[in-house]
């Protein structure tokens, strides 16, 4: 048990999880995340990484081990899990935005929904967001007008209306044409740097781990391998699976 | 998480099978100029032949708008309440409480292996040893629960064609599954099965047909009673396939306005 439980938002204790026929998904990990820390995985597809990460909110359930937000030990039970997830917000790497829905509609969702906020006041909150993610006019848009960076944006500003207190990314830019990779991370640059937000990016974005990450994590195998702040990490790893990975992705 | 699992990614299209006709939409010419040239052929039949010759085929048309009524009655009633068995029997069959789910898919497997005039039979006759319904709700109710079946199965396979991303991505947002389903999968199904649900339609009222034999008064049974009356079997049987093709090609284009506006809001 740690001392300063005030400042650790996520614990993440033991987690195993495997698939079925399938090699360890996730074997004992542990992991701390402190309020405002900003935690990019990186790693080798089937590593584990967003096994992880879709464990956190429960996407997946994992075997075994524990994960505590804040103090609060997180439940496997239907009920607890939505709890949860109104707390955490989460971003995939196919913006699975709704496509029946506009811009707009796509963020008052949850809040008016599961949050029960009055129509207008969610929609004065949704402008809100549109403007931090620069997209203030595409609120009428469907998501089948909007490029895939403008689309990954809205979805950051959907998980944001619910004013989480984790946001996870899964591989956020990498179903994206390279040059709308840069408005999204500018976003997110934005989120963890301004608004301090709490947040766990599994992404292979060098650059944006050296702008905003206080901590890079290697995953190999089902494992975290190797910690370190970005430029320790990318400059000197220590392990050798580190470097060969490293080595392959530079 | 597992009962995310029932959703299955399915790379699946829901098929526009036109088992009934075929669907004139605006990108195929082939079909919409079949379209175009069956439509005008059966309405300047329709139109010509009793003034050229109003003897019998004026008198035919006289006597068949109230069957033309009764046939439009048993298939709006009994689409209606196909719709109704089909959308809850659909959510039935991907819910993840088992017996219901078990009992959902069985109905539909019973259903689809019968002959439709024979489950009219059934209702009729062999229930009616037990309760003796009238003809034409025995009708409705046969309808309904045979095309329940199949809109049952387009509604299932709509809602499993939905990417396994939008469940995931609601309720990572916080929504219960049932809130899931009903505004993020359900509005996007309900576009998707529309032209599959248009073509169920349009064979519902061909397939209405069959309920003459319970002494309906439906469009077939009133030219058969003329046919028989009047020995222009020729004719009658005439006119009464024009009648039905132009009312189904009618209903065609709909199904084609329906299929083409289907995808707008996709890339």
């Amino acid at each position: 048990m740690k001392t300063d439980q005030t400042k650790t938002k996520l614990r993440i204790e033991q987690l195993s999880k495997t698939f079925n026929n399938e090699v360890n998904a996730l074997q004992n990990v542990s992991l701390e995340v402190e309020t405002k820390e900003v935690v990019v995985i990186v790693g080798p597809s089937g590593s584990g990484k967003s096994t992880l990460l879709r464990s956190i909110n429960a996407l997946e359930i994992p075997d075994s081990g524990s994960i505590y937000l804040g103090d609060e030990l997180i439940h496997m039970d239907p009920k607890h899990i939505r709890l949860v997830r109104e707390r955490i917000g989460m971003v995939f790497q196919q913006f699975n935005l709704f496509p029946h829905l506009t811009a707009l509609q796509n963020i008052i969702l949850a809040p008016t929904r599961v949050k029960h906020i009055r129509k207008s006041q969610a929609e004065e909150r949704a402008h809100d967001l549109l403007r931090t993610v620069g997209l203030t006019d595409k609120a009428k848009s469907y998501p089948g007008q909007l490029s895939g960076g403008q689309k990954q944006r809205i979805a950051i500003a959907r998980a944001l209306a619910m004013d989480p207190e984790v946001m996870l990314f899964d591989e956020p830019t990498s179903a994206l044409d390279p040059e709308m990779i840069k408005e999204v991370l500018d976003v997110m640059v934005h989120l963890a740097k301004n608004e301090g937000m709490t947040m766990i990016v599994v992404s292979h974005e060098m650059g944006f781990a050296r702008a905003a990450a206080d901590r890079v994590i290697f995953m190999d195998k089902g494992q975290i391998i190797e910690t370190a702040p970005p430029q320790e990490l990318f400059n000197n790893p220590k392990e050798e699976r580190t470097k060969r990975f490293l080595n392959h992705i530079l | 998480m597992a009962s995310l699992g029932d959703l299955k990614p399915s790379k699946k299209i829901v098929p526009f099978v036109n088992e009934s006709t075929l669907v004139p939409v605006k990108s195929n010419k082939q079909i919409l100029w079949a379209w175009r040239i069956s439509l005008c052929c059966a309405l300047a039949l329709i139109v010509l032949l009793p003034i050229l010759s109003p003897d019998p085929y004026a008198r035919i048309l006289r006597v068949l708008p109230d069957g033309i009524l009764n046939t439009f009655l048993v298939t709006i009633c009994s689409m209606a309440l196909a719709l109704i068995i089909g959308v809850l029997t659909g959510l039935g069959q991907i819910t993840t409480f088992t017996p219901v789910r078990i009992l959902c898919t069985t109905y539909v497997e019973i259903v689809r292996g019968i002959p439709l005039l024979i489950q009219l039979f059934y209702i009729y006759y062999a229930l009616g040893k037990f309760v003796a319904l009238p003809a034409m709700i025995s009708a409705i109710i046969a309808m309904a629960v045979c095309y329940g079946a199949y809109i049952s199965e387009i509604f299932r396979s709509g809602m499993q064609s939905i990417p396994k991303g939008q469940m995931e991505a609601s309720m990572a947002l916080g929504l219960s599954r049932s809130q899931s389903i009903i505004y993020v999968i359900l509005p996007q199904t309900f576009r998707i099965v529309l032209p599959p649900i248009g073509n169920e339609f349009i064979a519902l009222l061909k397939d209405s047909s069959l309920v003459s034999i319970l002494a309906i008064s439906d469009l077939s049974r009133r030219g058969r009673e003329f046919a028989a009356a009047t020995f222009t079997h020729f004719e009658t049987y005439t006119m009464i396939a024009l009648i039905y093709l132009a009312i189904t090609l009618v209903m065609s284009k709909g199904v084609a306005y329906f299929e083409e506006r289907t995808n707008y809001y996709e890339n």
